[in-house]
C-alpha cells in the first residue's frame, strides 16, 4: 500500500504495510528519529507527534490511517541556531536530564501553546498529563511551558477557538 | 494481515457483509495495543477512519445525534454537549490522555465494551440510543443493552456502530454528577466511575433518579433498586442510607489488580451517598 502524507511541510510517500506504526515510518523509512518510543501502548507520551496540529501517540498510529493528513515531529521544530520559543524555555530553565521525553514533552507543549493554552499551571499539567517524565519532577517542564505561553503570546496575535477549559463536575441548580 | 478502508458508510457495510470476520478499526487507541502483542497478526482489518459522515454531531430537535467516529476531544469542546450533557463532555476529558482523546472515538469506546469504559455511566443515565448498520438493515439499541459481558458485546456479525443518540434531559435535572476514582488524576483506567441525575419534586420528595457506575459489575449498572427505592421520598438521612445498602444488590464488584471488590463498594456507596446529600 502506498500512503501519501506530509511531514513537516514535506510531501511524502510511504509504500509498505498499512499497518506499520507511525513511529516506525517516521524514525526507520524516513529517518526522523527525534520521536521516541518508551512504552509503545500509549502511556508515556514519548512518541507525541502532531496530526493536522493535535497531539497523538504515534505508537498508537497505523500508517495506513495518516493518508493525506498533515504529521508534524520535534525536528520541525528551530535549529540550534535558531532555536523555537519552546526549546530556548526548555534549555533555561533545566528541563531535560536524559532528555528521552522531551520530543514529546515538546510536541504536546507545542499544541498547547498554539491552541491558545492559558499560562496556567494546573491547565497545563493536565494536559501534558499523558507526557511522563522519570527525570525532572516535572516541575521545571511546567515552568518551562508556562514561560513560552507567555512568550507566544506577546510574540504573536493570539489563535483562539480550540482550546476551551474543562467543564464543571457537577453542579446545582438553584431553587 | 488485510487492510479494508471504507470511505463511506454504504462501503463499511458492503466490506463489512462480505468479511464477517474482520475487525473495525476507528481510531485505533485500542486496537493497536492488540496489534504490537501480536493479538490480530493474520486477521482482516477494516479502517472507517475515513468516513467522514460518522465523524459529525447532529443537533435534533429533541435530542444529539453523535457520530461514532467524533473523538473524545470532540465532544469535550463542543457547546451543546458541554451545556446540556456535561457529564459525557466531563467523562471524555478524563479518559486517558490529551494524545489519547484526540485519536479514541466514542463508538471504539462503547464496541469496546471494557466495564471501565469511562463514557458508559454518563450515556446509562441520558438513556442514550445506539443505531447501528449492517448488510440487514438499520437497527436502534437501548444504551444498556449493547452490553452483554466484560469486553462482549451484543452487536451482530457484521454490524456496525453509526451514532449515539442522547435526547436532551427534560425538565433539566436538579442536580447531575460525574465522578471517576483512580488511583492517580490522570492516565488512569477507572477503580470505580459514577454519574448521577437527580429530579425533584416541588415538596422536596424525588421526583427521579437515575445513577449508573461502572467498573464495579462486567457491564456498567444502573442501580434500579436504588432508584425504585428514593422515588417519592424525601432524601433523609435514613432514606440515603438505606439506598446506598440496596445498592449492593445492584451491582457485583470484583477483586482486581486494580482494587478490591470491598473498597470498590464502599467507594460506590460514598458516591451515591455525596450525590444525594450534595
Ligand atoms: C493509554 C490509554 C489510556 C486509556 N484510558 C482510557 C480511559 O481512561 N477510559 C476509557 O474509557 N478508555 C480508555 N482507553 C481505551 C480507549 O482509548 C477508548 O476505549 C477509546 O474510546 C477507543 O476508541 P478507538 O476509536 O480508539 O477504538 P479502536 O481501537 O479503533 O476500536 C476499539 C474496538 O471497537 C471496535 N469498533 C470501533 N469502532 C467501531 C464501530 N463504529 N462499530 C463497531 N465496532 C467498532 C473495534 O473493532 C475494536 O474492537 C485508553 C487507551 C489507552 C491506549
Ligand atoms: S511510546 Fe507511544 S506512548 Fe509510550
Ligand atoms: S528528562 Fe528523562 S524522562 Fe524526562
Amino acid at each position: 500500500m502506498v500512503v501519501k502524507f506530509v511531514v513537516n511541510s514535506k510531501k511524502r510517500a510511504y509504500k509498505g504495510p498499512p499497518f506499520k506504526r507511525l513511529i516506525d515510518v517516521l524514525r526507520d523509512d524516513f529517518g526522523l528519529t527525534g520521536t521516541k518510543e518508551g512504552c509503545g501502548e500509549g502511556e508515556c507520551g514519548a512518541c507525541t507527534v502532531l496530526i493536522d496540529g493535535q497531539p497523538v501517540n504515534s505508537c498508537l498510529v497505523p500508517v495506513g490511517q495518516v493518508e493525506n493528513c498533515k504529521v508534524e515531529t520535534v525536528e520541525s521544530l528551530g535549529s540550534s541556531a535558531e532555536l523555537h520559543i519552546l526549546q530556548k524555555a526548555f534549555l533555561e530553565e533545566g528541563s531535560a536530564q536524559c532528555g528521552f521525553c522531551t520530543p514529546g514533552m515538546l510536541m504536546t507543549s507545542l499544541a498547547w501553546i498554539r491552541n491558545g493554552g492559558s499560562d496556567k499551571s494546573q491547565e497545563i499539567r493536565e494536559y501534558l498529563a499523558g507526557n511522563l517524565c522519570r527525570c525532572t519532577g516535572y516541575q521545571h517542564i511546567i515552568n518551562a511551558v508556562i514561560g513560552a505561553v507567555r512568550e507566544y503570546k506577546k510574540a504573536k496575535a493570539r489563535r483562539k477557538g480550540l482550546f476551551l477549559p474543562s467543564p464543571r463536575v457537577s453542579g446545582e441548580r438553584a431553587g | 494481515m488485510k487492510f479494508l478502508k471504507a470511505h463511506t458508510p454504504d462501503e463499511a457495510v458492503r466490506l463489512f457483509g462480505q468479511h464477517p470476520e474482520a475487525i473495525p478499526l476507528a481510531g485505533a487507541t485500542d486496537a493497536m495495543v492488540a496489534w504490537n502483542v501480536g493479538r490480530l497478526n493474520g486477521k482482516i482489518i477494516l479502517d472507517l477512519s475515513a468516513i467522514d459522515e460518522w465523524k459529525t454531531i447532529q443537533i435534533l430537535r429533541n435530542s444529539l445525534k453523535i457520530g461514532s467516529l467524533v473523538t473524545h476531544a470532540e465532544i469535550q469542546r463542543h457547546p451543546v454537549i458541554r451545556k446540556k450533557f456535561s457529564l459525557l463532555a466531563q467523562a471524555s476529558s478524563q479518559i486517558g490522555s490529551t494524545q489519547v482523546q484526540n485519536r479514541g472515538t466514542i463508538g471504539g469506546n462503547i464496541a469496546n465494551a471494557s466495564p471501565a469504559g469511562d463514557t458508559f455511566p454518563p450515556l446509562a443515565v441520558y438513556n442514550a440510543l445506539i443505531h447501528t448498520v449492517s448488510f440487514r438493515g438499520p437497527r436502534v439499541l437501548a444504551f444498556l443493552d449493547v452490553f452483554a459481558w466484560v469486553k462482549k458485546t451484543r452487536l451482530h456479525p457484521s454490524e456496525l456502530i453509526e451514532a449515539v443518540e442522547i435526547p436532551y434531559p427534560s425538565p433539566v435535572p436538579k442536580r447531575w454528577m460525574f465522578r471517576k476514582v483512580g488511583t492517580r488524576s490522570a492516565m488512569i483506567i477507572s477503580k470505580t466511575v459514577a454519574a448521577g441525575l437527580l429530579w425533584m419534586n416541588k415538596d422536596a420528595t424525588v421526583n427521579k433518579l437515575r445513577f449508573a457506575l461502572g467498573s464495579v459489575a462486567p457491564t456498567v449498572k444502573r442501580l434500579k433498586t436504588a432508584e425504585a427505592f428514593v422515588a417519592g421520598k424525601r432524601l433523609t438521612p435514613d432514606v440515603v442510607e438505606h439506598a446506598c445498602r440496596i445498592m449492593a444488590d445492584d451491582i457485583s464488584p470484583i477483586d482486581d489488580i486494580r482494587s478490591t471488590a470491598e473498597y470498590r463498594l464502599q467507594v460506590s456507596q460514598n458516591l451515591l451517598r455525596s450525590f444525594l446529600k450534595f
